[in-house]
């Protein structure tokens, strides 16, 4: 063993661990303590998991004299094997900011001030019973987040469909997660995550699609890179347009244009189609609409792909063979495809290319749809998205009455009679006048969801009653008729859920801050206040508490794909990590899903009866029954089609937003934590240097980007970004600006300027097409600009110094593992 | 030999459900899945356009040329959902039943022409039925899921 200190913001995936294929992934202990304390003065270490990213990396939280006082990996988690990734070692220190708000707020003469839990939520209740009477449950909307707990999501999806009965109930993982369920709901039949993060340790090839894994989850890719530095390495194919860590070590780098995912991944089956690079027993076995994809990939021959993407049609044929070739093939997913124009359909291209190999089910051979935060999984599986909880078929009324006989109401009550509104309806209907409450929790549609000049209006309407329950004075909240501080991570005890299903208990470190109560307690007195009852006349929901709450998950999730019956508190206390399904038959949980190439997708037991992959509709029921008799998986594909907005004349350049390693969504958190704070603390624009020379701008000028929709102003970062492509963080809004001149000052946050338009399939908005141009402005100064060396904003200039932490970032890794 | 009409009638439904796809998504710029997806159907249409004037020429028709006057979106019969209405929701509710019917009237008409396609044995002709109509019962079917998506806040508020 060996233990090495390292600054983490300057080396954020830390030292390397070499393992080769097929052996297990070395332990690495990492640890980050408060200055001054040292491990012996820790009074407890309070087991939890990462709530900054969707890895789900196992850590413990150092408490002393009641504060948190730092974390450390937990060596024998299947997820991390000790990791910790810059977020977590650093953002649980915004817990502690004195900016917390401790107590309700209210909105009286124009201005909010505090009040009592009573009057606060006497006003909630006065209004949700008005507008019931007046118009009914449509009246009502809850737009919730990827960050609460398991044990939130089930009660206030319990709340919204099953005592309300509202059908607009949606999270902000419809920003992050919906592409990557609707793509597994599309191929097989029902949502649930094929692969295994152990698929990274055999696989020979690991193809990244708009996943920048070094950024995103610092963790895994420590893994892919302990896996490059070993003996047998796998090869890299890595799509995105811009150079992130993933492309510098990849074997091929292929960088489409914005919008055209669909063609690059048509012309990638074409080949591989035509070299017949198919496991045809597979397909014939476990598969429907292979025909269908191999006569619409006929009409994309490399060179047509090749001239709608904008990358030479020799990398298409390159890729076709480095996938065509694998033996062990594992590919992620995320935000470069689910971001983008056709998200789904692309996506769905992704899982054919596994099914067409043969390469689902055993090690090394699997795909991973990702998901950005840390619990999006569990709104997903409980249905606090818009899907019905358990991964019910709300077309399905068999589900639908199954469900009610869980909750003990009437089927009646839970709305299955279109599908339920996804988060930009609802905010379509909050700016009609139709939906006239809404209730916001945990995220910062202000900043986060496209078009803010448009977003802020709506949301700042007279005639909307707006509820936002958070742990700061977001831009959104700002804006809010009633504010409910809320307790975080590590002031409240419940369950959640990582990208691979491993699920993970966190339990409560220290006091929330004041007033703040969890969410748990919040909705849950909401459905006291509002008399909630079930068929028998008890309170609804019946569950009263964190245990309780997630053993009523159970009993609904039983049966189902994400079946979590075999799992307790105990047992999570117990081990560390569990991956569902776990119950009587597995009671050890699920490493890998569809081992047998059986699925869950024959009409009675699927999620979904499917959607058209062009228009979005919903497939009928007895056209699935006829397409898909025996439940196999299925093989669907779409055209090629042009993005909405294309950079023109006027625009000339496709805009994309995306993260940085170091920050969180709207930097809630991240901005409050000083060693991620530095390493990243303005807006930038990145610019490829042949868009920079002919616009005249050199590294840390300042510059003006604008859309049709709005502009703002940001530092130029001079990168290796494909040209003709602008990138813009889109965590950065407003609370942390002096608010003066013209618009506010309005000029930061990247969403100003992206358009409205969603994937009609997963009804995802789409980030990553729109059009902008981009101008310089005077002052520049030689400073460069404020993005990070150590990402994919890494300048070309060999100038600009490199981006560190300092003394404060120091971290301990106890190499080999142990615990000091 | 009567397929000309057939080849012409379809020529003028089609261009019509174009048109009216272009204006449905100009009129309901504001619902933006509305508004996109009505162009990308409107690009299919557009499409059948162009390939039925191609085949009309092997028929001696020159439909590309526009004699044909696209006939008038079908008048809508009376009533409250009539769509004559300044209330846009009613409006939009109108508009995507009328357009489920046009769709309906375009599938019909492939129906139609794939018929005299394999009476004449017309190969050629036929390929170009199987390869436009689906589209047209997809363009129908998103009507209807369409409607059946915004109806019930429309109809509850």
């Amino acid at each position: 063993m060996s233990v090495v200190s390292k600054d983490r913001i300057a080396e954020p995936w830390g030292s390397r661990t070499p393992y080769g294929s097929g052996q297990e992934w070395p332990v690495r202990v990492d640890s980050h303590l408060a200055e001054g304390v040292t491990p012996d003065q820790v009074d407890r270490w309070v087991r939890s998991a990462s709530i900054l990213h969707s890895n789900g990396d196992a850590l413990d939280i150092a408490v002393k004299d009641g504060r948190m006082v730092g974390v450390r990996g937990r060596s024998q988690d299947r997820v991390n094997h000790g990791r910790l990734g810059p977020k977590d070692l650093y953002g649980w220190q915004a817990n502690d900011s004195r900016d917390r708000l401790t107590r309700p707020l209210v909105r009286r003469d124009g201005e909010l001030v505090e009040t009592d839990w009573d009057t606060a939520m006497d006003m909630v209740v006065r209004r949700s019973k008005e507008l019931l009477d007046e118009q009914g449950s449509s009246a009502l909307g809850f737009y919730t987040t990827g960050q609460l707990f398991l044990e939130e999501y089930y009660t206030l999806a319990a709340i919204s469909r099953g005592a309300i009965g509202t059908n607009h109930l949606d999270g902000n993982t419809r920003l992050c997660t919906a592409t990557a369920s609707a793509a597994l709901k599309e191929s097989f039949g029902c949502d649930g995550q094929p692969g295994s993060y152990t698929d990274i340790d055999h696989a020979d090839v690991i193809a990244l699609y708009g996943h920048n894994m070094a950024e995103t989850q610092t963790v895994l890719w420590a893994r892919v890179l302990d896996r490059l530095a070993g003996s047998d390495p796998p090869r890299i194919l890595c799509v995105d347009p811009r150079p992130t860590p993933v492309a510098r070590e990849a074997a091929l780098h292929l960088a489409p244009l914005p919008g055209t995912n669909m063609a690059l991944m048509n012309g990638i089956l074409h080949e591989i189609i035509r070299q017949d690079l198919v496991d045809h027993d597979y397909v014939d076995a476990h598969t429907v609409g292979y025909d269908g994809l191999a006569e619409m990939v006929a009409d994309y021959p490399p060179e047509h792909a090749a001239e709608i993407c904008g990358v030479p049609a020799e990398q298409i044929r390159e890729a076709a063979a480095l996938l065509g070739s694998a033996e062990r093939l594992l590919s992620t997913v995320l935000q470069g495809f689910y971001q983008s124009h056709q998200a789904t359909a692309a996506s769905v291209q992704v899982n054919n290319i596994h099914l067409v190999r043969g390469m689902l089910g055993r090690p090394g051979a699997g795909v991973l749809q990702m998901n950005g935060q840390p619990t999006a999984e569990n709104t997903r599986e409980c249905g606090a998205d818009g899907d019905l909880t358990g991964f019910r078929n709300w077309s399905n009324d068999e589900h639908v009455a199954d469900l009610a006989a869980v909750w003990n109401v009437d089927p009646m009550r839970i709305p299955h009679y279109s599908p339920p509104t996804h988060a930009m309806q609802i905010m379509r209907y909050a700016e009609k006048g139709s939906i006239r409450f809404l209730w916001i929790s945990a995220t910062n549609p202000a900043v986060s969801l496209p078009e803010l000049e448009r977003i802020r209006s709506l949301l700042a309407q007279e005639g909307l009653f707006l509820v936002v329950q958070d742990l700061f004075m977001t831009e959104t909240a700002e804006l809010a008729d009633v504010v409910l501080p809320a307790a975080t991570w590590g002031e409240k005890t419940g369950t959640f859920t990582n990208t691979d299903r491993t699920v993970h208990l966190s339990d409560k470190a220290v006091d929330p801050p004041g007033e703040a109560r969890s969410d748990l307690d919040i909705f849950l007195d909401y459905a006291r206040r509002m008399d909630f009852r079930d068929k028998d006349g008890a309170p609804f929901p019946q569950w009263h508490d964190p245990e309780s709450a997630f053993e009523a998950w159970k009993r609904a999730s039983a049966g189902r794909p994400c079946d979590y019956t075999g799992i307790t508190y105990d047992k999570l206390r117990g081990g560390s990590g569990v991956q569902w399904p776990c119950n009587d038959d597995n009671p050890d949980g699920t490493e890998r899903l569809y081992a047998d190439g059986r699925f869950w997708a024959s009409s009675d037991v699927c999620e979904t009866y499917g959607r058209d992959m062009v228009t979005g509709a919903p497939q009928e029921p007895s056209d699935y029954k006829a397409m898909n008799p025996d439940g196999k998986a299925i093989i669907r594909t779409a055209e090629y089609l042009p993005p909405h907005e294309e950079p023109n004349e006027e625009h000339p350049f496709a805009l994309i937003t995306g993260r940085t390693l170091y920050h969180f969504h709207t930097r809630t958190k991240t901005g409050r934590a000083p060693q991620l704070q530095r390493a990243a603390p303005e807006v930038w624009v990145e610019v490829s240097p042949s868009d920079a020379r002919e616009a005249g701008v050199s590294e840390g000028d300042l510059v003006e980007v604008a859309s049709p929709r709005g502009t703002i102003r940001a530092r130029a970062r001079i990168n290796d970004i494909r040209p003709g492509v602008l990138f813009v963080p889109f965590h950065y809004g407003y609370w942390d600006t002096v608010k003066d001149g013209e618009a506010g000052g309005r000029d930061r946050a990247a969403n100003e300027m992206t358009v409205t338009d969603w994937d009609p399939v997963s009804k995802q908005p789409l980030f990553k097409t729109s059009a902008a141009r981009l101008r310089p402005l005077d002052g520049g100064g030689h400073v460069p600009a404020p993005a990070p060396t150590t990402t994919a904003s890494r300048p070309v200039s060999t100038e600009v110094s490199e981006t560190h932490g300092g003394p404060d970032a120091a971290t301990e890794e106890r190499i080999g593992g142990g615990v000091s | 030999m009567k397929i000309h009409l057939a080849l012409h009638e379809l020529y003028g439904s089609e261009s019509a459900l174009a048109d009216e796809l272009l204006r449905m998504a100009d009129q309901h710029a504001d619902e933006h899945e509305v508004r996109h997806v009505s162009m990308d159907l409107a690009r299919w249409s557009r499409e059948h356009v162009r390939e039925l004037a191609a085949a009309g020429e092997r028929y001696g028709l020159n439909l590309g040329d526009s004699e044909v006057d696209a006939p008038e979106p079908l008048p809508e019969e009376a009533g409250a959902l009539s769509g004559d209405s300044s209330d846009p929701e009613l409006l939009l509710l109108a508009d995507l039943r009328r357009l489920h019917r046009m769709a309906a009237g375009v599938s019909l008409d492939w129906d139609l022409l794939g018929q005299g396609a394999q009476v004449v044995a017309d190969t050629e002709l036929l390929a170009l039925t199987k390869r436009c109509h689906p589209r047209s019962l997809r363009q129908m079917t998103w009507a209807d899921a369409m409607l059946k998506t915004v109806s019930p806040q429309i109809l509850s508020s």
